[in-house]
């Protein structure tokens, strides 16, 4: 096994675990949704590296009927345009909710949130 | 040749996805939003009910979107489960509706209603679009609709604590949903193919490899996040206890039983039988994890001050109960599951319902607020009392039917089994000693808060659906045809054994 042609899938593993390591270890929200959108995009990074055919082209339908043309999977792109979306969607919210919290706590540090909820 | 009663398979997702955005534009200060919502539901819930008889009748119906064939296009698959799934689904969306005619007002300003309610549909949508889907990258996608919504819903209740609890919610979530992509991912890889069917015959060519191992894992991981299977359930008790209460009567009822749908199709349908023998050990490890969170979930749920949260831990454990029946692998195991996921989503419903009635009247769900609650309000608590019997799994009441499949069915595989029968008679145990608590609080202490409203019972539309929940629960107690005979159909649908 060649691990220097495996070097996509070491960099997905490795933002996979930085995206891990940010949500778990830091108090603070806003870094907790950037350690979760890096976890998305290591798995972005999975998705479009399976689909490359060595050799190949983009997927593009040019219009000429091919035959022996030899491109990538479109299939995974597509996929991931979908996920691409719904990490839009779900970091947006995340923000969002970032903000009320902020608005009613005048805090976003987990650290200092849970103290408050302790006292009341 | 199409009559609508042919594309009844995609209305049942459509209907509620549609009325969504409809929903949220209405005029009428959550009143029209509500009602709009309630007639969307009980639609879905009708064609749920039609889609079933069908089931009962002709077996799983496949249905080809757009009439593109398999697996080139995308499919939806009802099985005998997934329409009991979707009869839960909508079931509980219409409960929970006439829950919040009389609750929501107090919890969530009107204003704010009827992008709650399409939030609501919204979820519906998801949850049903999981259940009747036969594509497995499709059943992210409607995770993620689901899921969106439901952080709303959480982040909306009274208090500024459901502010964290929803984030909290987001990211355990969109964790697990990350966890299940990357486990399709790797499917996709060593098949080239996201039908479950066809996934599940080409997975036979590559069975016993370790990229399919390790997409097992993932799966599994991802949906038990997403089901709070111990230990990943820390955000379930906190949204749970947070969310407005006709909110969490809702969720839960049906949203953490739809991910573990998803777990008898993926252990069932697509790898199950291709991890050779690392197949057993991956259900070793799930059902390790399900006794531990029976055990651990009605002991916190003991010790819990919060009656949502003691419900909430509740779940936890009889979560635990539905992972150990799909984990044992057998058709008995399998039949308990499945009737138990419907009949808890019934206790659960029921319980959540005379919890929101009691929010509604005190504004508090403390157990130490509710001292002599049971004779302010006594047919609410007599509800809760005896949905809190169906809950223990006293005979006569549904939990009963659950509990006796579910013991009968781990006696079937030996020695092993009768240590975790005692474990789950423990179990039981402590819930009679958490559902006790409360009803010593509310029937033998003297009243120390005094209800400002004259009226003191709740509100008749939450009484009628608590009572109509209660009953259910004794009439599927008594006769459980029904959910047996689709619980049975599915086991003999997946394991191909008839019994």
């Amino acid at each position: 096994m060649n691990l220097l042609g495996l070097y996509n899938y070491w960099v997905y593993l490795f933002l996979l675990l930085v995206g891990m390591y940010t949500v778990f270890a830091k108090n603070n929200y806003v870094k907790r949704l950037i350690g979760l959108s890096i976890f998305q995009s290591a798995v972005f990074l999975l998705f479009i590296s399976m689909d490359k055919v060595a050799g190949g082209t983009g997927p593009i339908f040019t219009g000429n009927p091919v035959t022996d043309a030899v491109f990538a999977n479109p299939l995974p792109q597509v996929l991931i345009l979908t996920a691409i979306v719904v990490g839009i969607a779900g970091t947006a919210l995340g923000l969002a909710i970032t903000v009320r919290i902020r608005e009613e706590y005048g805090s976003i540090e987990e650290s200092d949130i849970r103290k408050m909820d302790d006292q009341s | 040749m199409m009559s609508l009663y042919d594309q009844l398979p995609i209305l049942v997702i459509t209907l509620p996805l549609l009325a969504a955005p409809v929903v949220a534009v209405l005029p009428g200060r959550g009143k029209l939003p509500w009602l709009f919502a309630t007639i969307a539901s009980a639609l879905t819930f009708l064609i749920a009910i039609s889609l079933a008889c069908r089931v009962m009748e002709n077996g799983t119906i496949p249905y080809l979107l757009g009439n593109w064939e398999a697996p080139y296009g995308i499919v939806l698959s009802i099985g005998p489960l997934s329409v009991l799934m979707a009869i839960v689904i909508s079931g509980a969306s219409l409960a929970g509706l006439f829950v919040s005619l009389g609750g929501m007002d107090k919890e969530v300003p009107p204003p704010h209603q009827p992008l709650l309610y399409a939030c609501w549909l919204l979820v519906m949508a998801g949850l049903i679009g999981i259940v009747t889907t036969g594509d497995a990258f499709n059943v992210f996608v409607f995770m993620e609709v689901s899921s969106l919504a439901s952080y709303v819903m959480v982040a909306n209740g009274p208090n500024r604590q459901a502010l964290p609890a929803s984030f909290k919610y987001l990211v355990t979530g969109t964790f697990g949903a990350t966890f299940y992509l990357i486990g399709v991912g790797y499917l996709y890889m060593m098949t080239g193919t996201l039908n479950m069917a066809d996934l599940s015959a080409r997975l036979a060519d590559v069975a016993d490899t370790m990229p399919v191992l390790i997409a097992g894992g993932f799966l599994m991981l991802g949906l038990g996040m997403k089901g709070a299977l111990f230990p990943m359930h820390a955000w379930m008790p906190n949204a749970y206890q947070f969310a407005p209460s006709p909110v969490a009567a809702f969720f839960a009822a049906c949203s953490t039983k739809v991910p573990l749908f998803v777990m008898v199709r993926v252990l069932y349908e697509i790898v199950g039988h291709h991890l050779g023998s690392y197949g057993e050990l991956l259900s070793g490890m799930m059902m390790t994890l399900s006794v531990i969170a029976f055990i651990v979930g009605s002991l916190i749920a003991i010790y819990s001050e919060d009656l949502k949260r003691v419900l909430g831990y509740s779940s936890v454990a009889q979560i635990g109960y539905m992972v150990l029946g799909i984990c044992l692998g057998t058709s008995a195991g399998l039949t308990a599951a499945s009737i138990h996921m419907f009949n808890h989503a019934l206790m659960k419903a029921a319980l959540f319902a005379a919890v929101a009635a009691v929010v509604v009247r005190t504004g508090s769900s403390k157990i130490e607020d509710l001292a002599g609650i049971g004779k302010k309000m006594p047919l609410t608590m007599l509800g809760f009392a005896l949905a809190g019997l169906s809950l223990i799994g006293v005979p006569l009441t549904a939990g009963f039917i659950s509990k006796w499949y579910l013991i009968k069915a781990i006696l079937e595989i030996g020695p092993l089994g009768i240590f975790l029968t005692i474990l789950i008679l423990l179990s039981s145990l402590m819930a009679v000693v958490y559902i006790w608590k409360v009803i010593e609080v509310a029937y033998f202490k003297p009243t120390k808060i005094e209800i400002p409203d004259a009226r003191t019972e709740a509100p008749v539309s939450i009484l009628i659906v608590l009572w109509i929940l209660v009953l259910a629960n004794f009439w599927f107690g008594i006769d459980p045809e029904f959910v047996l005979s689709l619980a049975r159909s599915e086991a003999v649908d997946v394991l191909g054994v008839s019994k």
